[in-house]
């Protein structure tokens, strides 16, 4: 673990429950984010991606192993305390955008602030702050039926990353968008990254896991080995 | 073959040139992808010369540097070759031909292969992201930036399409990849029992 790792997955086990059993999805996997750091996470779907994310968000509790964020274990099922520290330090950007039409741009992106009960004056400086970031802060004061297709992508990203977060979360978050939106979107989270947030990407195209810092292959839910061992002689094929 | 006669030419239309001028826009325009030296540069206007694209246009006040400008078949070959397709190399290449000798005797090897490629591919495109969010709104090395990255993306692409081909291949039947022969020119008749 490095001094400025934001997330930290130490030996990481975990399963889930299926019809027959319990089936191991995340297996000894050791992984690190720096803060300024965009990784990807690659791999095919059922390479244990999602569970990485859901650990990561302390949706999906270790078997074995220890999950850190900010240096501070995960602990699943630790109510409000945890909760406030995930609201306040992990955003997710999702696959869909799903503004609110009735709420100005501004209010949308302040939304995650004010339920966390910020301030109002506070929750709207960092909504200004995250939309500038993302290029859009012109468009504080429309509705968001008065958008492009683009703009609210922005915004979608803007008000996912709203406040200090230190951890950004995306799985699979561009796969219902067309090749240049979604560039656009790994494009702001490099943004973002650039900027000091740790973010993690998951993705299965290699396209966008590109813009990446460091990409992490994962095959059954641990670190897929390197390709070319398989060529030399003596390997196990 | 490299096209530096024709692009100097194309530098050429804008209004006569010195020769270490054309060797500097040539790099400049370039975004430096494609950088080229004084020396390179006259060898070449030389030849121009003698085939009749250009012709010299005076020397600088020293007297050793020459300046040259376009003739009017050297206007024709610029604009000849600004709107031809470029030769398609595609089907010869380093890459594809890695592919393409391992695909039709062992599957296996040639997913493995497939994989090798497409992760040297992805950390070289990483390296191309870099000089694209460098560039920024930088116009020209944007799209220098971009043209690379483009070229790469396609090659990934391609990869993608043969190991999908691969695995349809390996779940419909096993003793389908038939070794094509030189006679074999309809792609329809590869596969046929």
């Amino acid at each position: 673990m490095s001094s400025s790792s934001v997330l930290d997955l130490d030996h990481v086990v975990a399963c889930r429950p299926t019809g027959r059993g319990p089936v191991r999805v995340v297996d000894d996997l050791t992984l690190s984010i720096d803060a300024g750091e965009l990784v990807a996470l690659m791999g095919p779907s059922g390479s244990g991606k999602t569970s990485v994310v859901h650990l990561a968000c302390g949706l999906l509790p270790p078997s074995s192993g220890r999950v850190s964020l900010l240096g501070e274990p995960i602990i699943v099922g630790d109510g409000a305390r945890w909760a406030r520290a995930r609201r306040r330090t992990i955003g997710v950007v999702h696959q869909r955008l799903d503004l609110l039409p009735g709420l100005s741009v501004l209010d949308n992106v302040a939304l995650p602030r004010l339920l966390d009960r910020a301030p109002v004056a506070s929750a709207h400086a960092d909504a200004r702050a995250a939309l500038a970031r993302v290029g859009v802060g012109d468009l504080a004061g429309a509705s968001p039926a008065e958008l492009s297709v683009g703009e609210q992508q922005r915004v979608a990203v803007a008000r996912a990353t709203v406040g200090p977060r230190r951890l950004v979360l995306a799985d699979e978050a561009t796969a219902a968008l067309d090749t240049a939106s979604a560039e656009m979107v790994v494009e702001l989270l490099a943004d973002l990254a650039a900027g000091g947030a740790a973010v993690l990407l998951a993705t299965h195209d290699t396209r966008l896991a590109s813009w990446a810092d460091r990409i992490v292959y994962l095959c059954d839910g641990r670190e897929a080995a390197d390709p070319r061992t398989s060529l030399l002689p003596g390997s196990s094929r | 073959m490299m096209p530096v006669p024709d692009g100097l030419l194309v530098l050429l239309r804008d209004e006569p040139k010195y020769g270490y001028q054309l060797a500097t826009d040539f790099t400049v325009r370039t975004a430096g992808r494609w950088a080229l030296n004084t020396g390179q540069v006259y060898t070449t206007l030389d030849r121009l010369a003698r085939d009749g694209f250009v012709v010299p246009d005076g020397t600088d006040d020293t007297g050793s540097r020459r300046r040259y400008r376009l003739t009017d078949a050297g206007r024709e070959r610029a604009d000849g070759w600004l709107a031809e397709a470029p030769a398609a190399a595609q089907a010869r290449d380093d890459l594809v031909l890695r592919v393409l000798l391992t695909a039709a005797v062992d599957p296996t090897v040639a997913a493995t292969v497939i994989e090798i490629q497409r992760r040297q591919l992805v950390s070289r495109l990483q390296e191309l992201r870099r000089a694209q969010r460098a560039a920024g709104d930088d116009l020209v090395p944007r799209m220098a930036a971009d043209a690379a990255a483009t070229r790469v993306e396609a090659d990934l692409h391609w990869l993608d399409l043969c190991d999908e081909r691969l695995r349809a291949s390996a779940s419909t039947t096993s003793t389908n990849i038939a070794t094509p022969t030189l006679d074999t020119a309809d792609p329809a008749e590869e596969g046929r029992p």
